[in-house]
């Protein structure tokens, strides 16, 4: 196992604004590593430090053992992979453009994809299952099959190290089902580092090797998600009461997450 | 692919048509048969001569004015992510236009004018882009620059407002009013080809970038997590759509509407990838402006000006157009 993604100290925020210190953890080869947290907890703001689109207040990020400050935005792509939430509009690219736009940072300049980098792009649509979507716009997907779109891009940029804003996020139960497979996929079968963040504790439990909670502007964890995610926890950060409990599924027991609403 | 064929078929066959037709109407036209002759040199009466030295020029202004608008139009509306942009967003053609309205008010001569009206642009955009690094700070900085265009092109506005008001009623204010609209009725084979080489030069810049172009459509942060530098790329963009715009202005004048418009024809016939969407434009850009002032030789006793033509021609076609495509892509 290797660091790929390290943080050491950091503290994240916009100006002078601090939104969230203290925050240190380390991301290896072939772990998920999920991030919770209520909206506006800074989620998005260290996703943001993370991928170096704004600088750090405090501490440092580390890419593979450099710094990230250090890099160019090329070498950040070679090295972390992003893939957005899968927001509807935008322009009618069919999906295979979309996903070799994922070659940029391995492209010159001046150059467009050529062959290879468009079978590249179908490799990844196929590897994600959905290679029957290539020729299709984009914005005719579904908002599942344009996530699974979105990571084929992550894939072809050929990054060891994944992150994923709320991959889950406004998809049906099933596809929320597939999408968190190929997460699992990605780093158990293709050795990929993963950090996902995601607003379902259940699924952090689904998928995750170690979970950490931003919430009041501090960081909880990393640690085994079953250790983190706690009704307690879970009251403190969202305001709402949870269980947890182990449950009987044809795989083997797993512990599940599910909200408690307080009858009217 | 069958659309972009398609597309592409009705782009050159739309040019085809506009330069026969240019030829073919006007005081003296050319029959497309005549014309044969004339480029084989068979011909080299009469025809020939107002060929080579009236009609040609005239025809290849048009498309270096009508391909640059448009392509810049095309790469501004995708790089900004705004279907209302057009290449004067950045001050361009304020800039040109003030230039340009200083020549006339100081009775500079003809190439003077088109000398300080393609400064103008280029210098207007380089002290948009200077204000907005200044201003910068944490901000978005696309919605910064686009506001600092904005800024100073409603001071250009202003100066030649009173360069109007200041000018000679006679002779001075009509000059500027017509500049103002744009003609190509005065353009000679000198001032085109002096002009060429930037309008070349910045859609030849616009078209080896127009692949990464796209990846600013997805918007900063994305296109920053692709690993590509946005803020060097979309300066090669900008410089190079200035290039083409400032030079076509000086030649042509302030032609309004064909960056705005244009793009969108062409993005309702080919889908919005600006690999194809770029060199569509051009095409049809210069289709649409050699038709335009096609018209604005013979329709009236005198010139009229193409931004009058531009708008009361582009705006029901591109009102239907609009119609009509309703289910296909984004604006």
């Amino acid at each position: 196992m290797t660091t790929l993604l390290a943080a050491q100290g950091l503290s994240v925020g916009h100006g002078r604004r601090v939104v969230a210190a203290g925050i240190s953890f380390t991301l290896e080869t072939g772990q998920v590593l999920s991030l919770l947290g209520p909206n506006g907890g800074g989620k998005t703001t260290l996703l943001r430090t993370l991928l170096g689109l704004i600088p750090a207040l405090a501490g440092e990020v580390r890419l593979d053992a450099a710094p990230l400050a250090s890099l160019s935005r090329r070498e950040v792509a070679h090295r972390l992979a992003y893939v957005p939430q899968a927001a509807p509009g935008g322009f009618a690219y069919a999906a295979r453009e979309v996903v070799a736009m994922g070659r940029a940072a391995r492209l010159p300049l001046l150059a467009a994809p050529g062959a290879r980098d468009l079978a590249l792009a179908e490799a990844a649509l196929d590897r994600l299952g959905i290679s029957h979507l290539a020729d299709r716009p984009v914005t005719e997907l579904s908002g599942g099959e344009r996530q699974l779109v979105l990571i084929a891009r992550a894939l072809v940029q050929d990054a060891r190290c994944l992150v994923l804003d709320e991959p889950t996020a406004s998809l049906d139960f099933g596809n929320q089902a597939r999408v968190l497979r190929e997460v699992r996929a990605l780093a158990v079968r293709d050795g990929l580092a993963v950090l996902m963040t995601t607003h379902h504790p259940d699924h952090a439990l689904l998928v995750a090797d170690a979970a950490m909670l931003l919430h009041g502007g501090a960081m909880t964890g990393p640690m085994p998600p079953a250790d983190l995610i706690t009704p307690a926890r879970l009251r403190a950060a969202y305001g709402v009461d949870a269980v947890v409990g182990a449950l009987a599924t044809p795989q083997g027991e797993r512990l599940v997450c599910a909200p408690l609403v307080a009858p009217p | 692919m069958r659309r972009g064929a398609l597309a592409w078929g009705v782009g050159v066959a739309a040019l085809v048509v506009a330069v026969l037709g240019a030829l073919a109407v006007g005081r003296f036209p050319i029959a497309p048969g005549q014309l044969w002759a004339i480029l084989t040199g068979t011909e080299t009466g009469t025809p020939a001569i107002v060929f080579w030295n009236i009609r040609a020029p005239r025809v290849g202004a048009a498309i270096l004015v009508g391909a640059s608008l448009a392509a810049a139009g095309a790469a501004f509306q995708g790089m900004f992510r705004n279907p209302l942009a057009s290449p004067d967003l950045l001050g361009v053609s304020a800039g040109a236009s003030l230039g340009a309205v200083l020549g006339i008010f100081l009775g500079l001569p003809v190439a003077a004018v088109q000398g300080l009206a393609f400064a103008g642009g280029i210098a207007a955009v380089a002290a948009v882009a200077a204000l907005s690094s200044v201003v910068r700070g944490q901000g978005d900085p696309v919605l910064v620059l686009i506001l600092a265009g904005i800024a100073l092109g409603a001071l250009m506005g202003a100066a030649i407002s009173l360069l109007k008001i200041l000018a000679d009623p006679y002779n001075q204010l009509p000059a500027i009013t017509f500049w103002l609209l744009g003609t190509l009725s005065a353009a000679t084979r000198e001032d085109i080809l002096a002009a060429a080489p930037a309008a070349l030069l910045g859609l030849v810049v616009l078209l080896l970038l127009r692949w990464r172009l796209n990846l600013l459509t997805l918007g900063e942060d994305e296109a920053r997590a692709l690993g590509v530098n946005t803020t060097a790329l979309r300066a090669f963009a900008v410089a190079g759509a200035t290039l083409a715009t400032a030079a076509v202005t000086a030649l042509a004048g302030a032609v309004g509407w064909i960056g705005l418009v244009v793009p969108h024809m062409a993005r309702m016939l080919g889908g919005p990838d600006l690999r194809r969407l770029i060199p569509l434009s051009a095409l049809l850009g210069a289709a649409f402006l050699l038709a335009v002032d096609t018209l604005a030789r013979v329709a009236g006793r005198t010139e009229l000006p193409l931004g009058i033509l531009t708008a009361v021609l582009g705006t029901p076609l591109f009102l239907w157009l609009l119609v009509r495509a309703r289910r296909g892509g984004a604006a």
